[in-house]
């Protein structure tokens, strides 16, 4: 394992260093919402998944979703962390349209989940800690639509009371590549235990990036101080949900940062937006918008009370975790800790290299599915359930390898021929006689007819064992001429022997 | 049968069980009624004549078939705090429009489960806050009562649940829902000579209910007898999964309590309500109250609730706290009124600044405020703390009596207009009333004597965490001993 990259900017007045923590918006998995009984279901007609509840008629009451806290709990024990038997909903108020309460219920004081911790591998082949600081449930707003039309903003309300996980790292993410390499993880987790879907691209997963500067040096004393006075002041990039854009706007984000200190400007804490097309980081709010929320306990809502036993026979349902899978891995198939980690953080590719290697060899097996398949699939910009090659045919094709019935090299032409949608291994070796040849007379005749019209070669093999060499260099040019002779077919081994037989090696 | 209107709950249902009279013909009997002393009173903001007849119909035929329920028949009214299916519910606020809710609150669907008829939605202070019900949208109710000393003055029933108290004092219906948040049903019925009962927080589901300040708010009925009071409670209580707070316990059948021996009763008589300058009517009804319990064989024990003096400061934190909270949603987007505006904000502005009344607007602020950052320590927190004391004093004496006798308020009815101006002198009416809110505690409001004036007053009896039928069998025994039978004189139908 590598060790961990800093991650440096280098100003006019030194190096500099950054400090990311982020707060990650999970939706949680469930058929309805936190509050109400409205379902979750995406892609319905605005307005259609709104209750009497999420619409804030008069009068109307929220009821906590039981599904809804079963799955903070899960994610807490994913998260390795501490599960808070009494915990409590706020109220975060604040006005906006799409807001129908004119109050967020949430957790703020007391959160469901308290400190934890993940084991995250960066793309660098190092791994590192993050230290998880809580997790909390609250209502997702629902969404104002302004580009509909030009005088007016509608609003959809579908969203509206939808369960949201928040988790809330601590700042030990050190680089943009760090901060995709958490969200990849976190993603991992939720999807593993089902408490989220992750899917990014609906939004069910996003984050909030908080950034900061200092000099190289002041983290560490940070660290060892739990100070923040050694960290430079924090802007939040909002809503990201791309693991591309959320490295680049870190990037952009800390160099400005860099810049503006230098100049002497000074960075306000403030909440800031990601533009996708100029690539840089703008203000969302100013100042004088400053919110003060007005937190207080939901008046609605008794305290969230949950017992141990619930918490334990949630923990003995939990599936296999990513870390765990990872040290399976290494255990069951000898994989490197680099390889196990990347195969666990996927569960599709977790579970299409599991039936590839079960009862193989698993170096050859990660070797064919992470090198091979994971290969040629990014170069097609597949997924691996848009995989042409099976993890049955991919079986089929190492078993071929292992009994000998072809080698590594035909394998890669069978390979592609799979690939292109020509059948099963076994079928298109025996169709295309790609069998090797392991029969030695067959071998031995070839051998003899190179042998009887190279005269001057094997002069030279001779040559060079009287040199004292244990293997002649032009034995390497007999094989190759078998190997030719019989299209690749020969068994390599049983070549190797016979020449060296024959030529009294 | 001309006098129909004049009868108890309890008489009422005797006699359509045994059909001396149908529903139709006593709701009729108080359609006519309202139609004759609405006009002077205001009690009712919304009649449902149609709806009424129709509902009475409805319950004769079941009747008819033998499927009567507890209140089959019996026409009622309802404060508009109530949401009722497809009838305007405003909370007496101009910022709910003409709100129609496509759903019915879990209280008044408990009545109508029962046969229950609705006569129309009862005047109210706008969303429940204030005293003499002079914050209403739909303008004041006037008190049925009026002082004997010739003046004619108009007074207030008291508030918030004005309409529903000056309704059933003036036998506009048979009882009537209200709500009780720092003493709206109490105050009103000790008002208007009527009977109010506020059970234990989390009894009755505030499911539907328009909420004022949601950790106090809690509803009871305002009724003619204790009896009455107590047949109106069994129904509307009820456990409800679509409310958090509400309580799942068991519901004793509270009828039960009425005519219960008071004898070996411990009643606590607490100190810190004896306040500076109080009225000597109200002293001399207080002493009348615990000699009636004391020769109906209870022990009148001395208590003190050292607490109290910081209740009606915390009760004026946590409510406008909630209510800044509860009332946001008003915000012109999804119905009730909406004020145009060049933009946003100015939408917002408008539509709140129309909506909403003087004092609700004062309550929002205050709310706001005590939950501003940086205050929030020194207010809201501080008024939880209080909370939680007065809570704590309840408990120490409720170890050692079973119920606690005080005058339901520091006065009888004022005249309407007389404490407009003066916010703190009218939150002083909740005095007495605001610590069973704070505590959670079940409070009742019977009708005893008449001042110098010949106004009614009434004696509150609070009781024990769900405690309600201590209240109640006290209550009772006042009723009893007292022999309150005055009624005003009919000035008001036309």
């Amino acid at each position: 394992m590598t060790d961990r990259t800093s991650y440096i900017i280098e100003g006019d007045t030194g190096d500099w260093e950054v400090v990311i923590g982020m707060e990650v918006h999970a939706q949680v998995a469930t058929n309805s919402k936190l509050f109400s009984g409205a379902p979750t279901k995406f892609g319905a007609d605005p307005n259609c998944n709104v209750s009497l509840v999420d619409a804030a008629m008069p009068g109307m009451l929220p009821v906590i979703n039981r599904g809804c806290v079963e799955q903070a709990v899960r994610t807490g024990l994913g998260l390795n962390a501490k599960i808070n038997l009494w915990s409590r909903f706020d109220r975060k108020n604040y006005f906006y349209p799409d807001l129908p309460q004119g109050y967020q219920i949430s957790q703020f004081q007391y959160p469901i989940v308290g400190e934890g911790e993940i084991e995250v591998e960066a793309e660098d082949g190092y791994s590192f800690i993050v230290g998880i600081e809580r997790l909390h449930l609250e209502q997702d707003a629902g969404k104002s639509i302004h580009d509909l039309d030009p005088n007016a903003t509608y609003v959809d309300l579908n969203r509206s009371g939808v369960a949201l996980m928040e988790i809330v790292s601590k700042p030990d993410i050190r680089s943009p590549g760090e901060a995709a390499a958490y969200l990849k993880k976190l993603r991992a987790i939720v999807v593993a235990l089902g408490s989220s879907d992750g899917d990014m691209e609906k939004g069910n997963l996003r984050a909030d990036v908080n950034v900061s500067v200092c000099k190289v040096g002041n983290y560490a004393k940070f660290k060892e101080t739990g100070d923040f006075g050694f960290l430079g002041t924090r802007r939040e990039i909002k809503n990201m949900n791309s693991f591309r854009f959320i490295q680049q706007a870190i990037e952009f984000e800390a160099r400005d940062q860099v810049e503006k200190i230098e100049r002497g400007d000074k960075v306000d804490q403030e909440t800031i937006l990601f533009d996708t097309t100029t690539g840089e980081t703008r203000s969302m709010r100013s100042k004088e918008d400053a919110h003060d929320y007005r937190y207080f306990p939901d008046p609605d809502l008794l305290p969230l009370e949950i017992d141990q036993a619930w918490v334990d026979e949630i923990r003995a349902s939990l599936p296999e975790l990513p870390d765990q899978k990872k040290q399976r891995f290494m255990d069951d198939y000898g994989l490197k800790a680099y390889d196990a980690a990347v195969l666990a953080a996927d569960y599709d590719k977790a579970d299409y290299f599991e039936a590839v290697a079960k009862g193989r060899d698993g170096k050859m097996a990660v070797n064919w599915v992470a090198n091979e398949l994971f290969g040629r699939l990014n170069k097609e910009d597949l997924t691996i359930a848009e995989s042409p090659v099976s993890a049955k045919h991919l079986g089929e094709l190492l078993d071929l390898i292992k009994s000998g019935e072809i080698s590594g090299k035909i394998a890669k032409t069978v390979f592609e021929k799979v690939w292109d949608g020509q059948g099963a291994p076994a079928a298109i070796v025996e169709k295309e006689g790609l069998k090797q040849v392991s029969d030695t007379g067959a071998i031995e005749k070839i051998v003899d007819d190179i042998i009887a019209a190279n005269p001057a070669q094997v002069e030279q093999v001779q040559a060079q064992k009287a040199e004292g060499h244990a293997k002649p260099k032009a034995l390497g040019w007999f094989v190759g001429q078998v190997m030719k002779a019989s299209q690749g077919k020969a068994n390599p081994q049983a070549v190797n022997e016979i020449l060296k037989a024959k030529l009294d090696l | 049968m001309t006098d129909l209107t004049g009868l108890t709950l309890s008489d009422a249902l005797d006699g359509l069980n045994s059909k001396a009279f149908s529903s139709e013909e006593i709701t009729t009997a108080y359609v006519d009624a309202i139609e004759k002393a609405n006009g002077a009173l205001n009690a009712y903001i919304l009649q449902t004549p149609e709806k009424a007849i129709n509902m009475a119909k409805a319950s004769d035929a079941r009747r008819a078939k033998g499927e009567a329920g507890a209140l089959e028949g019996a026409p009622l009214g309802i404060k508009d705090l109530f949401s009722t299916e497809g009838v305007r519910t405003t909370a007496c606020s101009h910022i709910l429009g003409e709100f129609t809710p496509p759903y019915e609150s879990t209280v008044t669907a408990n009545l109508w489960r029962e046969g229950a008829v609705m006569l129309g939605k009862l005047n109210m202070d706008e969303f429940a806050m204030g005293s003499s019900n002079e914050t209403s949208f739909y303008g004041n109710v006037i008190n049925p009562w009026r002082r004997n000393d010739g003046g004619n003055a108009d007074l207030t029933p008291g508030g918030s649940s004005g309409g529903s108290a000056s309704a059933v004092a003036a036998d506009l219906c048979l009882a009537a829902t209200a709500s009780d948040t720092g003493g709206s049903i109490r105050q009103p019925a000790s008002f208007t000579g009527t009977v109010g009962i506020k059970p234990t927080y989390g009894r009755a589901s505030r499911f539907g209910m328009v909420a004022f300040a949601s950790s106090l708010d809690q509803a009871g009925p305002i009724a003619k007898t204790v009896k009455d009071a107590a047949i109106m409670l069994n129904v509307m209580c009820s456990h409800d999964e679509k409310d958090s707070t509400s309580l799942k316990v068991e519901q004793p059948d509270w009828t039960k309590a009425i005519g219960e021996p008071v004898k070996g009763m411990k009643i606590g008589v607490p100190k810190e309500y004896r306040v500076d300058g109080m009225p000597e009517d109200i002293e001399k009804l207080w002493q009348q109250g615990i000699d009636w319990l004391k020769a109906a064989g209870c022990e009148i024990v001395d208590v003190s609730l050292p607490h109290t003096k910081y209740a009606l400061p915390a009760y004026y934190i946590v409510a406008p706290a909630e209510a800044s909270s509860n009332l946001a949603r008003y915000d012109g987007m999804r119905y009730g009124l909406r004020q145009a505006g060049d933009n946003l904000t100015d939408i917002y502005q408008n539509t709140r600044a129309e909506g909403f009344g003087a004092e609700v607007k004062r309550r929002l602020m205050i709310g706001t405020y005590v939950l501003s950052a940086g205050y929030y320590d020194a207010y809201y927190l501080k008024a939880q703390k209080v909370r939680t004391k007065i809570l704590q004093d309840f408990q120490n004496v409720f170890e050692e009596v079973d119920a606690l006798l005080t005058p339901t308020c520091p006065s009888a009815a004022f005249a309407l207009g007389e404490r407009m101006d003066d916010p703190i002198s009218m939150y002083l009416n909740d005095v007495f009333t605001v610590t069973a809110n704070l505590a959670g505690l079940p409070g009742i409001s019977v009708p005893v004597a008449t001042d110098h004036h010949g106004l009614p007053m009434g004696l509150q009896v609070i009781g024990k965490a769900l405690d309600e039928t201590a209240c109640l069998r006290v209550a009772a025994q006042l009723e009893e001993a007292a022999q309150f039978k005055a009624k005003p004189a009919n000035w008001w139908s036309a």
